[in-house]
């Protein structure tokens, strides 16, 4: 892991789903194994160019999602490396039943992504915003489940679960992400990043409230409170060791997740906490609703996932913690 | 064209199948009985004759692949895999015992020889497409095999497949469909009737044939004529009896799952010596 922190926190230029397909197609050049499936969502994330580069091995199998996660199972058996994608709600609560049975069970090789993760997924509402992706897929055995930040983030994990043996599933904002980190950064999948260092608390983030998560670090700064912000991107495996060190360390924890808080982000590091180090922990997260539709700061407004709402939960937990 | 000898041989190997099956069903006293009696004489066919295999080397490259996506007759493959000599006869005897290899759904990874894990139905056919997709884009001759269970086309992802071979033209895939006309709780035309099976695969554009499931000279030429058919997929419906050749389980309903007593293991397993000794006659 080498980490490099944006000196500025802005919008990146290059969309997620553009480094999404870029990357493909660079692995795919110097790797004629990897496959491309999508069930006819292939435009929006923007893989016409693999399409054109590499027609053979791309199978946009039309609108059915089971037969592409098996038709990608079955691939990966024979020696293929797939990534199939569709909307998150479609590649994982869909298909759910051919994730855990032919992709885990079985032991394959499966590549899945999930696109529009919660809110984003904005002016195509709520049967197209996934709350509970991750929380769906945390139940299959051994799945390793990603949530990249930014592009740079995004490249590099790519790249990584390219060459890994396994399913994965990669949730994946397709638009443009808030740059966090500087180009050259590398990762280590399974291990929390921490982006800004903090006594009195800590807020796991990850997603578009990794961000949010770092404004409302600066803005509780202002007032006296210094909290540590760790990039939670890899939701499983969990990084009980950061979990740990932190509670130790900060005495208090926060997570904040564009996610429903069962089963999520907050779920996973609850559970931690509980059978460990008790701590105070508060969640920031979407609280048992379904999506609506609307632009993505009304969203993030309606559903409590604004640097706000970090910062109150992080004085409500401060409020709780043992002084 | 089979010699006399050929069929005959095969004949044999589909009651030793039976033999095996009843045998480890029957040591255990229950299991999917049915459905592992009715395809016995297909998988016959194809681990006797038409699949290129290597049971010394059960994950080379080059084999020809099954996947039994009615996963519950998995007893029968394993039984045809000892007959073929990918590990001993005496293992099938832990059939769904703690720790085994052998448990009632094929498991990819537990089983040798076993190609693909299938149990929940549908599966298997999205899975089996890949594979032949996966094997025609390495550049592959190789062909897939898949078994489908009749009350299992009820399943919409079936139909997902059979849509998506036929968009691929992936003419290396075989499917045989085990029409025995039961499912679990009865016959599937009082439960959800499967009506035309050949004619519904025509119409999504699949070469469609019906034989006798229990004629493993009519199984051998269908799958011969299937390879000739083209640059489309296949399937071969197979009309079959539920629980075929086991004289406590054939044509009764309720044969899904069964309880199996001593003494109707033995019965039946004297039943099917006597059967064994009319083949080879």
């Amino acid at each position: 892991m080498s980490i490099k922190l944006a000196e500025k926190r802005v919008n990146e230029e290059i969309a997620m789903r553009d480094m999404y397909a870029k990357t493909l197609m660079r692995l795919a050049d110097k790797n004629e194994n990897i496959v491309a499936l999508d069930a006819d969502l292939m435009s929006s994330m923007g893989m016409m160019p693999f399409k054109k580069a590499y027609p053979d091995r791309t199978f946009n199998v039309g609108i059915q999602e089971a037969n592409m996660i098996g038709v990608a199972a079955g691939m990966s058996a024979v020696g293929l490396i797939p990534f199939a994608h569709s909307f998150g709600p479609f590649a994982t609560r869909r298909c759910f039943d051919q994730i855990f049975l032919s992709c885990g069970y079985a032991k394959l090789n499966v590549k899945i992504t999930g696109s529009d993760p919660g809110v984003t997924a904005a002016f195509n509402g709520g049967t197209h915003m996934p709350f509970e992706d991750m929380g769906i897929l945390r139940n299959v055995p051994n799945i390793t489940i990603l949530e990249p930040v930014d592009s740079v983030m995004l490249e590099n994990i790519i790249e990584q679960i390219a060459d890994k043996y396994g399913v994965f599933y990669t949730r994946l904002l397709r638009k443009n992400a808030v740059k966090i980190y500087e180009e050259g950064s590398t990762f280590e999948i399974g291990k929390s990043i921490t982006l800004r260092d903090g006594k009195d608390v800590t807020i796991f983030a990850t997603g578009i409230m990794v961000a949010e998560a770092l404004k409302a670090a600066d803005e509780l700064d202002k007032e006296g409170i210094s909290a540590r912000v760790e990039n939670m991107f890899t939701l499983k495996p969990i990084d009980k060791e950061a979990i740990l060190k932190c509670a130790k360390e900060t005495g208090a924890i926060v997570t904040a997740e564009n996610h429903s808080i069962l089963n999520g982000l907050g779920s996973a590091v609850a559970e931690v906490i509980a059978e460990n180090e008790l701590v105070p922990l508060e969640r920031v997260g979407v609280e048992d609703r379904f999506g609506q539709v609307g632009p993505v700061d009304y969203l993030k407004e309606q559903y409590n996932l604004t640097y706000k709402d970090i910062m109150s939960k992080v004085k409500k937990v401060l409020e709780r913690k043992v002084k | 064209m089979l010699s006399y000898d050929k069929i005959r041989e095969l004949e044999t190997f589909a009651v030793n199948i039976r033999i095996e099956t009843v045998r480890a069903i029957g040591t255990l006293g229950f299991g999917h009985m049915g459905g592992a009696m009715s395809v016995a004489d297909t998988i016959a066919v194809l681990y006797g004759e038409v699949m290129n295999i290597d049971p010394q080397n059960p994950r080379w490259e080059d084999r020809d692949w099954l996947v039994c996506s009615k996963g519950h007759a998995g007893p029968a493959i394993y039984s045809a895999l000892a007959l073929k000599g990918y590990f001993p006869k005496e293992d099938l005897l832990t059939l769904n015992t703690p720790g085994t290899h052998f448990p009632s759904h094929c498991h990819r990874n537990l089983t040798t020889g076993i190609d693909m894990t299938t149990g929940s139905l549908g599966q298997g056919s999205s899975t089996a497409l890949g594979v032949a997709l996966g094997n025609r884009l390495k550049g592959k001759d190789n062909y897939t095999y898949l078994i489908l269970g009749d009350g299992e086309i009820q399943e919409g992802q079936v139909w997902e497949a059979v849509m998506c071979a036929a968009q691929q033209k992936i003419d290396h895939l075989i499917t045989f469909v085990d029409y025995n006309k039961q499912q679990l709780d009865g016959y599937t035309k009082d439960i959800n009737d499967l009506g035309d099976i050949k004619a519904k695969f025509e119409s999504f554009g699949w070469y469609a044939q019906s034989i006798d499931g229990h004629n493993v000279e009519e199984i051998y030429h269908a799958i011969e004529k299937a390879k000739e058919n083209g640059s489309r997929p296949s399937v071969i419906v197979l009309n079959t009896v539920k629980g075929k050749g086991c004289s406590f389980a054939e044509g009764i309903l309720s044969n899904h799952h069964i309880t199996v007593s001593k003494e109707q293991m033995e019965d039946a397993l004297k039943a099917l010596e006597n059967k064994l000794q009319e083949v080879m006659k």
